[in-house]
């Protein structure tokens, strides 16, 4: 595990090209790393992911837990369909939405043509990436969703009871109640869904590729097409590098943040 | 708290209570419907589509088969070897989810149960490198393969396979197995047993259900995997069905009744397995990631 990560420091040195002939270039790498305008736009679509899955993948997970944790029929039904889509490989999940984003006969197109409108190029430069991540997102819902519901379940009845003497309605009694007492998990979540997205590789592979004119490209596809597709071994261990580090400085950074702030239950 | 009570305001405040209720229940399961059908709805229609030709699927996108044509499927198994890839899949994900649970069982109790140098460092050591991306090693960790010549076989897959899900199995385990009362294991000491004795008749039954949710969850994850599998084994005979999806992906992008095929074909399993495995399989993978 550790060893492999010398190596990649070592070789971010070089430039190779085929990984044959191997030229000392000291700091050559990191110069073009920060010159780079592609690494740029992928920093930037991987923090915008970042926020976007925080917002999007906890909150809709929280919400749908607090609304299934307050129905009494069909929570089971609920579990089972918000889950689903995690244990199913994020490359045919990636090749079905490339079908309903297809152009001639997707599932969105075509449901823009019952009503009569016109058609869209889902896949162009200035929705590629949305397009790339509602889907990523869409996946990990149903995980966050129960997480959360676990640690609601938790929650004592007794507690509820008591608010609905003092008369508190159901806003009150989750804005007061609920949420306080699963900050802890919500923060497991939202660092989970920080570190999650800098592992975003199969999903904006399969859709995109990072295209078109790497309008879609996050840190993970962009380092594997300049390494296995451009075959430069050397800058893409750099980038490797850079990812770590970003990783390092995100996550204490969230931590820092989001500190140990919960309520228990005593 | 005041409250003045009269039988017109409390008759109020119970219609108001029942408005209340009815209304946010109708919007709660309304909002809950609606996403049910967003991960139910797409996946209807690709398994209807499956059916049909690529020019009806144009023609009409949500008419039904005419017919229940197997056309596309005999296609995938015939023109791109889908059950070959299966059968790759299967044996890659299989035996790591094996050297998995027999490593990670190993490692888990020694590290549970035995007090020895470096003991501390190890378990800091194993921590970091649960936050390390595969994308960090997978450029030095194909130079090596290369060197030793295991690209393109199931060994280039089963190894980092193995290698990445084998810390967090040790950490599952090992917590699992410290919560294993120190009676048991004296009393199999006194008794005469072996450390490999009590390692197999004990430790590995009492936490078979740590071993179950590692097993899920390497399983599905190594199983779903498909940038280690692009990198090290993108060869047609040993490629996984991820591999596979990828390609039908930019070889036969127009034919959509081919591509929705082939959605199917690598979902259905994996679904029948999850509505038959559902608790275990939920468990498995929020308690392995929320612990990682």
């Amino acid at each position: 595990m550790f060893y492999p990560i010398l190596r990649s420091f070592y070789k971010t040195f070089f430039f190779t090209v085929h990984n044959i002939n191997p030229e000392y270039i000291g700091l050559g790498n990191y110069l073009k790393l920060v010159n780079d305008p592609v690494i740029w736009i992928a920093t930037k679509n991987t923090f915008i992911f970042m926020i976007a899955a925080v917002v999007f993948q906890v909150g809709l997970g929280i919400l749908l837990a607090v609304f299934v944790d307050l129905i009494r029929y069909g929570k089971n039904f609920f579990r089972t369909t918000f889950f689903f889509p995690i244990v199913l490989s994020a490359a045919s999940l990636g090749l079905l939405f490339r079908l309903l984003y297809n152009y001639n006969a997707g599932l969105l197109n075509s449901v823009l043509k019952l009503f009569n409108l016109e058609p869209i190029l889902w896949l162009d430069a200035s929705k590629a990436l949305a397009m790339v991540m509602i889907p990523t997102i869409w996946q990990y819902v149903g995980f966050y969703f129960v997480i959360i519901l676990t640690a609601l379940t938790k929650i004592p009845n007794a507690l509820y009871e008591v608010a609905e003497i003092e008369g508190a309605n159901t806003f009150q009694r989750i804005t007061k109640i609920t949420l306080p007492l699963i900050f802890q998990d919500i923060r497991v979540c939202i660092v989970l869904a920080i570190t999650g997205t800098l592992k975003v590789f199969d999903m904006v592979w399969m859709i995109t590729a990072g295209g078109p004119f790497d309008s879609s490209q996050v840190l993970g596809t962009y380092m594997y097409s300049t390494v296995f597709q451009q075959r430069l071994f050397g800058y893409g261990s750099t980038i490797a590098i850079f990812i770590i580090i970003l990783g390092v400085v995100v996550t204490s950074l969230t931590n820092k943040f989001i500190g140990n702030r919960g309520v228990t239950i005593d | 708290m005041k409250r003045k009570f009269s039988a017109k305001k409390i008759l109020n405040k119970i219609q108001d209570h029942f408005i209340e209720i009815s209304m946010t229940k109708f919007v709660i399961y309304m909002v809950l419907i609606a996403w049910a059908s967003t991960t139910i709805l797409p996946l209807l229609w690709v398994a209807n589509n499956s059916f049909r030709t690529t020019t009806q699927i144009v023609n009409a996108p949500f008419s039904l088969p005419d017919s229940f044509n197997l056309a596309n499927y005999i296609t995938a198994a015939e023109r791109i070897n889908i059950l070959n890839s299966y059968k790759n899949s299967l044996i890659m994900s299989g035996t790591t989810v094996l050297l998995v649970l027999l490593f990670g069982g190993m490692a888990g109790y020694a590290m549970s149960r035995f007090k020895f140098k470096f003991r501390g460092f190890i378990n800091k050591m194993i921590i970091v490198a649960l936050m390390i991306p595969a994308f960090v090693t997978v450029v030095p960790v194909y130079e090596i393969f290369i060197e030793l010549g295991i690209v393109n076989t199931y060994l280039a897959l089963i190894l980092p396979h193995t290698a990445s899900n084998l810390v967090f199995a040790t950490m599952m385990l090992s917590a699992y197995m410290s919560s294993v009362s120190t009676e048991i294991e004296e009393a199999a000491l006194l008794d005469g047993a072996t450390r490999w004795q009590i390692f197999t008749k004990i430790f590995v039954p009492i936490s078979r259900p740590a071993f179950a949710t590692v097993g899920i969850f390497t399983f599905l994850w190594s199983y779903n995997d498909l940038f280690s599998a692009l990198v090290f084994v993108p060869n047609k005979s040993v490629q996984p069905i991820t591999v596979l999806l990828n390609q039908v992906k930019s070889q036969y992008g127009t034919d959509l009744g081919l591509q929705a095929t082939a959605v199917i074909v690598t979902v259905i399993p994996v679904l029948l397995v999850y509505i038959v495995l559902q608790k275990h399989i939920i468990k498995g993978l929020t308690q392995g990631a929320v612990k990682g």
